[in-house]
């Protein structure tokens, strides 16, 4: 760029003049941009949902919905319960490390409150298909005779044992997320808050 | 007439503009089979555009009615069907067209000197045409629609730090929900179809600019006569209008085939799973996109390694955004001093079969369950794939080439 001809006085106005025209078209931007982030009302759709569990016989799934999501409520028979406990050569995480994936009073072998019941968000981590269930072990499953039982996500073929921790080498990083949950009473359960509150 | 036109000329270029761009825009004579898809796409284009206006008339973005309403303009809405199975089917054929243009690219070497522009706006064009379909997949809310959308933002989420803020800024919520739709529906018929209208303009004129390739790959302004027109080149009207007619003619005659006789074709245009109306408590057994984008979908998932520290699923985004950019740098990634593959030797003849096979392949692996020989037979593609990009340095330099002739052929 050649500087002859140029009045240093007016070429600094001109940076000036742009420098703020760009500094305006931020922040005129930013009401659009900020337009698109979940609304006031999707935020305050969250609330916790109270489950019905005495009618779920041993070896059974139920579905619920909460936060639009899809929350699994399996009760465990004795033999899903051994099975946790020898599938852990499959698993990538067997001992539930990372913290964000349930709450501290679920971090244990079979990922709940009481051993019987998991609850889990029935979201595959990998990509949020919705796995499906292999709860049965052994060949009838059509994973393999060594299956243990437990979910397998249809989309990217990724393997999750009964109480939703990720077997090795599969696309999904980290074990299915538990959510916060609790006991009611015997016989129902609340989901999306805990003896802290809700969350 | 003639009054009318100096008037007119007088105050806007028009019998510039027509000269320039139509009747006396030399292109070479030897364009073949492969030159239809460029009009094709303007054709596809112009064709989505004036559809999708007519659906918009009786389609609702509302996730209570969108499904619904879809159905009502298929059974209820005056020549409903037709248009609607004419923006679908014409979606797919959108991509068959487009996917020719660019495999006559690599073919005869489009995308290289002085053409690199027009490639990058091309390559500019097929993303945000990519965004465009996925967004508009989304509308009919079917239970395909909805985990595909789901899916496919939750790819944001491998992002770190932003990742998560980024996929609830798209959705508007924390699931994929109504606010989603409402605006995907914005996205789909406004804001994308402006930037694909613009930048189309904008890749013809860059083209015009440096002018069309050829089958031979040689500058026909390079062989001009006395009167400084390319002696190898004839105006595009009428010669080349004229041509295109022909093209469109057949071109119309496959979709009409399609769009009448199998609208859905067993499931590649239309999914089945898609007939049933969204519901966020059942994945559909298998989540499969559309056929244009499986070859990515393929690459995406076929990673199951976490290395260098990063977990498998973000390797599996980033081969796959790879996969796309990769083809951004074509024009600087072959060194051959030939275009056209007419002069090539073995080496770019046998990596472009094996690149076009392993996209097929992986195309159609992207429709099958992901697991065993599958898995397997989509990482030796994503290899292969990969391969032909990061070679071409130098197997491009390598290769034994034959003399390009002065003049086309």
């Amino acid at each position: 760029m050649s500087e002859e001809g140029v009045n240093p006085q007016r070429r600094r106005l001109l940076l000036a003049t742009s420098g703020l025209g760009a500094v305006g078209t931020v922040f005129a931007l930013t009401p659009f941009v900020l337009s698109m982030m979940p609304s006031a009302r999707a935020k305050a759709a969250g609330a916790p949902v109270e489950v019905d569990i005495s009618k779920v016989e041993p070896g059974q799934l139920l579905t619920v919905e909460w936060r639009g999501k899809p929350v699994w409520i399996l009760r465990r028979t004795p033999e899903m319960l051994k099975a946790l406990t020898e599938d852990e050569k499959f698993l990538a995480d067997p001992k539930s490390s990372v913290a964000e994936q349930q709450p501290t009073y679920a971090q244990n072998t079979t990922r709940s409150l009481k051993p019987e019941f998991l609850v889990l968000v029935g979201i595959c981590t990998h990509l949020g298909c919705s796995p499906a269930q292999r709860l049965v072990a052994g060949t009838a499953s059509g994973l393999g005779d060594d299956w243990p039982g437990g979910f397998f996500c249809p989309c990217h073929g990724s393997k999750f044992d009964l109480a939703g921790r990720v077997f090795k080498n599969v696309p999904a990083p980290t074990n299915l997320q538990v959510p916060p949950y609790s006991f009611i009473s015997d016989t129902r359960i609340a989901i999306g808050v805990d003896k802290q509150g809700a969350a | 007439m003639q009054k009318l036109l100096t008037w007119i000329d007088d105050r806007f270029p028009l019998t510039k503009v027509w000269e320039e761009h139509l009747s006396k825009y030399y292109a070479p004579k030897n364009f073949n089979f492969w030159y239809y898809f460029g009009s094709l796409a303007l054709l596809m284009l112009v064709m989505q555009i004036v559809t999708g206006i007519f659906l918009t008339m009786h389609y609702k973005p509302d996730t209570g009615l969108a499904f619904a309403s879809v159905e009502y303009i298929m059974r209820d809405v005056d020549w409903g069907w037709l248009i609607r199975y004419m923006h679908s089917v014409g979606a797919s054929f959108f991509f068959i067209v487009v996917y020719m243009h660019m495999f006559r690219g690599l073919l005869y070497g489009s995308y290289r000197n002085p053409r690199e522009l027009v490639w990058l706006l091309g390559m500019v064009i097929f993303v945000a045409l990519m965004a465009e379909a996925f967004m508009g997949y989304l509308l009919p809310w079917g239970n395909m629609s909805y985990w595909g959308a789901q899916v496919i933002i939750s790819l944001f989420d491998a992002i770190p730090v932003i990742g998560q803020g980024l996929s609830e800024w798209i959705r508007g919520d924390f699931v994929v929900s109504d606010a989603t739709l409402n605006r995907f529906f914005a996205f789909h018929v406004i804001a994308v179809p402006l930037i694909l209208a613009a930048l189309a303009f904008v890749h013809i004129v860059a083209l015009h600019k440096v002018g069309s390739n050829n089958p031979d790959g040689v500058e026909i302004k390079k062989k001009k006569n006395a009167n400084g027109l390319p002696l190898d080149g004839i105006p595009f009207h009428p010669y080349y209008t004229v041509k295109d007619i022909v093209g469109v003619t057949v071109f119309l005659m496959l979709f009409s085939a399609v769009i009448f006789f199998s609208p859905e074709l067993g499931g590649w245009f239309l999914e089945h799973d898609n007939f049933t109306p969204a519901n966020i408590l059942q994945t559909p057994p298998e989540i499969v996109p559309l056929w244009y984008f499986t070859p990515f979908y393929s690459i995406l998932r076929a990673n199951t390694f976490a290395f260098f520290g990063i977990q498998a699923k973000l390797w599996g985004v980033i081969f796959m955004g790879l996969s796309i950019m990769l083809l951004f740098f074509l024009p600087w990634l072959d060194r051959s001093p030939v275009k056209s593959i007419r002069y090539r030797g073995w080496m770019y003849k046998s990596a472009l079969a094996i690149f076009v096979m392993a996209f097929l392949v992986l195309g159609y692996l992207g429709t099958r369950p992901a697991a065993g020989p599958n898995l397997i037979i989509a990482q030796i593609c994503t290899v292969l794939y990969f391969a032909f990009f990061f070679l071409m340095p130098w197997y491009t330099k390598r290769d034994k080439t034959k003399p390009v002739p002065e003049r086309v052929t």
